[in-house]
């Protein structure tokens, strides 16, 4: 099977230009993008090998001395193709602020606590069938300098790579029902509703362990399509 | 398994300013690095080269939280994926890297000169790595290429073919004087009159 990567696919992602975000004003190019056809060098992508995944890595409730405090969660979903095929042994990356939503980055300043048990990377390797499970802390809201009284919502950073270079996606996957979501430049720059709902992942009580943890379950969709798709199932 | 056809892509969203811990520790996180800026072993085949430049913005300030990927092939112009079905005489080289930038915007990467790789009518394109662009105040990462100057190959490149000429320079690393292994300079303009080449890809 062949994947081809149709631009129009890209229609789902915001414009890089986005004034309400106040970064894009200087970071967005000011030229048209230029168009080409995929070649070799677009179609391939690397191919993760099992060697930095280690036993522990997708569970950030254990990397510490002790356990990190906060609301311990489950997320979990499949990568998958826009065919809804799921993405084989993929990487799958993931950062996020704790429980009191501040990073461990030095960069941070939010006068929140940093939790020494808590340093919020993850990574995992989708299996056979593009299934991936993190266990870790609900991150917290946190304040940001893009406007006055800026807050984003809860997220974890997801970084994912797919079948090809073209594939690759960084994104944010969200929690339902979130107060702040109508307030975040950044959730709102992706202008489609039905796109923006893709974001966020979907209470899962089904695989909620029992006294343990609440699930959250959210599926990753990569570019990609069967180039020679069966017309008759 | 096939899920329910999904109604489109999940969007893209900023890798934000904080992705240095997950993504590039580099050694100043309680965290390893699953990929690193420098793609040689010393088994690898090819003419060693190094890459570096600096990323601005668009009022021409340095940008000190980027992350750049770059996917090239090898000297033979193989990728190291089961999808270029040539045998792989150089199986230790990945041909992929990344970096954070750092205080100046500044980045290096480590690695040798790609052969030629066919475009899509195997017309052979010049060498060149695939680059992608990620930042705080990008919502999606921005597609470009490094070609080589000096490079004879690069004025029948049917890439470097449709973009304006006046334009192309910013696609080409150059050669910086000196001995030893090859040092090329690429900065990136992420916006304005020298900004640099992106793809619609």
């Amino acid at each position: 099977m062949t994947l081809v990567y149709p631009v129009q696919s890209l229609a789902a992602h915001p414009p890089r230009l986005s004034p309400a975000y106040k970064s894009t004003v200087k970071r967005s190019p000011s030229k048209p993008l230029i168009p080409m056809r995929h070649t070799l060098s677009e179609l391939t992508g690397p191919v993760y090998g099992h060697e930095t995944v280690r036993e522990n890595d997708h569970d950030l409730t254990v990397q510490g001395k002790g356990e990190p405090l906060g609301e311990r969660i489950i997320v979990h979903g499949h990568v998958l193709d826009e065919d809804g095929r799921g993405v084989p042994n993929t990487l799958v990356e993931l950062w996020q602020a704790n429980a009191c939503g501040r990073y461990v980055h030095v960069v941070d300043q939010h006068p929140a606590p940093l939790d020494p048990n808590f340093t919020g990377a993850g990574r995992a390797q989708s299996d056979a069938q593009g299934y991936y499970r993190f266990v870790t802390i609900k991150p917290g809201a946190y304040p940001w300098g893009n406007h006055h009284n800026a807050w984003r919502p809860a997220h974890i950073h997801f970084s994912v790579f797919g079948h090809s270079f073209v594939s690759r996606l960084v994104t944010q996957m969200y929690f339902p029902g979130d107060p702040l979501f109508p307030f975040d430049p950044i959730f709102n720059s992706v202008t489609d509703e039905k796109a923006r709902d893709r974001m966020i992942s979907s209470f899962d009580l089904e695989n909620t362990k029992p006294d343990w943890a609440l699930c959250y379950r959210f599926n990753i969709v990569l570019r990609g399509r069967n180039a020679t798709p069966m017309e008759n199932k | 398994m096939e899920q329910a056809k999904p109604d489109g892509v999940t969007p893209s969203q900023t890798v934000g300013p904080y992705f240095a811990y997950g993504l590039t520790p580099n050694g100043k996180y309680d965290w390893n690095d699953t990929f690193s800026n420098n793609l040689v072993t010393a088994d690898t085949s090819g003419e060693r080269i190094r890459i570096e430049g600096q990323v601005f913005d668009g009022d021409g300030e340095v940008v000190p939280d980027c992350m750049l990927e770059i996917w090239q092939a090898d000297a033979q112009g193989r990728f190291s994926d089961p999808q270029d079905k040539r045998a792989l005489p150089n199986t230790s080289f990945k041909g992929f890297g990344r970096i954070g930038t750092d205080a100046n915007g500044g980045f290096v990467f480590n690695t040798i000169k790609p052969g030629q790789v066919a475009d899509p009518d195997g017309k052979p394109q010049a060498p060149h790595i695939v680059l992608a662009v990620f930042a705080r105040g990008m919502l999606l990462h921005n597609y470009s290429r490094i070609y080589f100057d000096g490079e004879a190959a690069n004025a029948a490149d049917p890439v470097l073919a449709l973009v304006p000429a006046d334009r192309r320079a910013t696609l080409i690393a150059t050669r910086q004087p000196g001995n030893g292994n090859a040092v090329y300079r690429f900065d990136i303009h992420l916006q304005g009159d020298k900004e640099t080449v992106f793809f619609d890809v």
